[in-house]
């Protein structure tokens, strides 16, 4: 019989538990589509801030990449480069860093990002803090005159500013803001194109948006989560305003800062936030509330990176209480 | 139509079978029948080495309500009673007949039956003594089902017609040419429960399929719904919510919400099995698969092997590296085509090298896809990483371990490709062992 002859010829057969058929979704394809998103605020970034944005972002990425590289073949573990994760976190934290910054420090932000806050607890999946905020954070606290100064740029009414819109916000006021960019309308505008001093990667509010909207459409981010922590800060910055209640700016405030990378890029990192559509939603209330916080009261004028670090924190709790609803739950 | 949460959706692969008619296999030169067909008591051999056997003979039986019994599916000789693999169990002791070519019916079968006149203990006497047995895949013996304990109050019969596995087309091409089977089966068992209220639950890539059974049940209380095509819509659980709106409580089972659900195929053996008297010998076969040169529907008999329905598709069209009994989600991987076809069996897939992953597993980046997929509402990232850590008294009663059906709708959504369901399965196990030990020091 043809059959047991064929049976005779294949002694290999693959015996795995069920089941045999997995979707093509990977690590790989999460990743790299994330930085495919980020590519039009990249493209931008470089024709807005010009070279020392470049080498900025080009140091960041080279160095998570190599550090992720010495860790892995250091611990004899498998190098996992090509997935997109360390190409992921070098480019996010040099978009969270000011154009100018020099290149060493640049790389030493990328080498803790990968090397402590990624590395040293276990590699992609068993890390606690968003890597690109950690590298940011500890930047801030080594070179804190560095990571706040910035260019000199030209506004569309050609008043030469070395400051952020939230820096002349927190030091001179509400109306010297105003004064700045001429006048409301002109302000929103340019914020929302992007037209504005701040870090590399946070000022294009509109292709920042458009890359999250690419993930929210890819299944990769809830939309709740950057609608709730924007939201939330929009709320919370237009009824605590500067001159009583209600009095607040919220278009400037949610179009500020990292606010808008923060939310559509930072909060959402799947590792370090909860993993149920409800918990997100409360680490995106709690990531808004934070924000506002320092920004209103805290010292420094943007609170984005702290806040979302401190709600990582409160990730493994949040999983805890927040669970899914369970089928045929006795009630 | 409401849907269940969670789920997934895999590519069909209908398309392979799903226009072709059910073919009979030819007979084989020899059946290997187990004695483990069933969820249940096994059954004893009552008959011997060396004995003539003729088709539809009772061959092995057990006194225990919780089982079924088994009939020789061809005539001829006994020649071996041995241990032989199995698709489920690994080995399983088994009659082996060896076809005499006359495939002559024992006396007293087939018969002539109305169904109508035979009141329902008549009726699920005749079902027990067919040893009919789920033919979804689950194989919980019929009888039983349907004579739940008289404080559960059972109003409604769903028939399983989703038939959500990608690749098997069994019970679509039963749909279609068994219908009047299938309608007689429906009332039989109906008539058995005490019900007035039916539902037919299909999935909506079967519109021909919804269309007949509508046109067959016209003018009955039975409704033929087309449900959302959604991997697991045919498990219990699942199919009893979209149809009623009932949730079948933690742990418990159909019958405590009222409902008693079969399989296309069983009520097509019930209808055979009173109207004709025939006991289950045979049942409908998808073998399908990318190394599978013709890709059949196949009427076969119970005891043939997988290797006999391989040559009855004109064997292999390219390397074989995975055998399953059943689906691609819940199927059992075969170690050879030696194992013989049971009344479970509604599958038989053979894949070559690009149907079969060898994924590398990694860690969990926690991005809530399994959470979103699973249809019990469960956490699988946590239950793998439990199972991981093995932390299994932790799994089983913070994280609802035992509520798993193992679908596979986590694994299958899983970027990590982590192997979720394996992690589960062997937490239950661990818990099991647990919980014996526990029983035997309690006993001591």
């Amino acid at each position: 019989m043809a059959v047991n002859e064929e049976s005779l010829k294949m002694n290999l057969l693959t015996v795995s538990p069920s089941p045999h058929i997995t979707s093509s979704e990977s690590i790989p394809k999460i990743m790299w589509s994330v930085n495919a998103a980020l590519v039009p605020a990249v493209i931008f970034a470089a024709w807005y801030f010009g070279m020392p944005a470049i080498i900025t972002m080009l140091v960041g990425v080279v160095s998570a990449v190599a550090t992720e590289y010495l860790v892995q073949i250091i611990r004899k573990k498998e190098v996992t480069i090509k997935d997109g994760s360390a190409v992921l976190t070098g480019l996010l934290l040099a978009m969270c860093l000011p154009p100018n910054l020099p290149w060493y420090m640049t790389a030493f932000g990328s080498f803790l990002a990968i090397a402590v806050a990624k590395q040293s607890l276990g590699g992609l999946g068993y890390n606690i803090f968003n890597p690109a905020h950690i590298g940011r954070a500890a930047l801030m606290v080594s070179w804190p005159v560095a990571m706040t100064t910035w260019t000199k740029m030209t506004t569309p009414v050609d008043v030469v500013s070395s400051a952020t819109p939230l820096n002349i916000l927190k030091q001179q006021g509400y109306a010297k803001l105003i004064e700045t960019f001429g006048d409301a309308p002109n302000m929103y505008k340019a914020m929302f194109l992007g037209m504005r001093n701040g870090s590399i990667g946070e000022t294009s509010a509109v292709l920042l948006i458009l890359g999250g909207l690419f993930l929210i459409y890819k299944g990769y981010i809830k939309w709740e989560v950057p609608v709730v922590m924007i939201g939330t800060v929009g709320i919370l910055t237009w009824v605590f305003g500067p001159s009583g209640l209600f009095t607040g700016d919220a278009v400037f405030h949610m179009l500020a800062g990292g606010l808008i990378i923060g939310a559509f890029f930072m909060a959402t990192d799947m590792v370090t936030i909860p993993i149920t559509r409800k918990g997100q939603i409360i680490f995106a209330l709690g990531a808004g509330l934070l924000t506002v916080l320092i920004r209103l009261k805290g010292g420094y004028p943007e609170g984005v990176c702290y806040s979302i670090l401190l709600m990582n924190c409160v990730t493994p709790l949040i999983d805890r209480f927040v669970t899914p609803k369970k089928f045929g739950a006795r009630r | 139509m409401k849907s269940f949460h969670g789920g997934v959706h895999p590519d069909d692969s209908k398309k392979y079978t799903a226009a072709k008619p059910i073919e009979t296999a030819p007979l084989p030169a020899k059946v290997i029948i187990p004695l483990r067909q069933h969820i249940g008591a096994p059954v004893s051999p009552i008959v011997k080495k060396g004995d003539t056997v003729k088709k539809g003979q009772l061959i092995a039986q057990s006194d225990a309500f919780v089982s079924g019994n088994v009939h020789a599916s061809i005539s001829g000789k006994v020649v071996e009673i041995a241990d032989y693999p199995h698709s489920v169990f690994g080995s399983c002791m088994s009659i082996v007949i060896e076809n005499d070519g006359l495939d002559e019916w024992v006396e007293g079968i087939p018969v002539q039956r109305q169904w109508e006149k035979l009141d329902a203990k008549e009726l699920s006497g005749i079902i027990r003594e067919a040893g009919i047995v789920g033919m979804g895949g689950a194989t919980f013996p019929t009888h039983v089902k349907l004579a739940p304990p008289p404080d559960k109050k059972i109003d409604t019969f769903i028939l399983n017609a989703a038939e959500c596995e990608p690749f098997l087309t069994a019970d679509y091409r039963a749909m279609l040419e068994y219908t009047e089977r299938i309608v007689t089966g429906v009332k039989i068992t109906m008539k058995v429960l005490g019900v007035s209220t039916g539902y037919v639950g299909v999935e909506d890539n079967k519109p021909d399929a919804v269309k007949a059974l509508q046109n067959a049940f016209n003018g009955t209380q039975v409704k033929v719904v087309a449900l959302p095509t959604k991997y697991p819509q045919g498990a219990e659980k699942m199919l009893i919510k979209v149809l009623t709106g009932r949730e079948v409580p933690s742990g418990g089972l159909p019958m405590d919400v009222g409902t008693v659900v079969q399989n296309v195929g069983t009520v097509v053996a019930i209808s055979d099995a009173v109207t004709k008297g025939i006991p289950l010998i045979e049942r409908v076969v998808t073998v399908s698969g990318s190394a599978v040169k013709e890709p059949k529907n196949l009427l076969m008999r119970v005891g043939s092997t997988f290797a006999d329905a391989l040559s009855c598709c004109g064997g292999l069209s390219g390397e074989l590296v995975k055998i399953i009994n059943g689906g691609p989600m819940m199927g059992f991987a075969q170690s050879t085509m030696d194992v013989p076809v049971i009344k479970g069996t509604s599958g038989i897939l053979f894949l070559s090298k690009k149907d079969v992953n060898y994924d590398k597993e990694s860690a969990c980046i926690h991005c809530g896809r399994c959470v979103e997929a699973c249809p019990m509402g469960l956490n699988p990232s946590m239950l793998s990483v439990l199972g991981e850590r093995q932390l299994y008294v932790e799994a089983k009663e913070e994280y609802d371990l035992l509520d798993c059906m193992e679908c596979g709708s986590c694994v299958y959504v899983c970027p990590a490709k982590r192997k979720i369901v394996q992690y589960i399965r062997y937490a239950k196990a661990q818990n099991a062992i647990q919980a014996q030990k526990e029983q035997a020091k309690v006993a001591v």
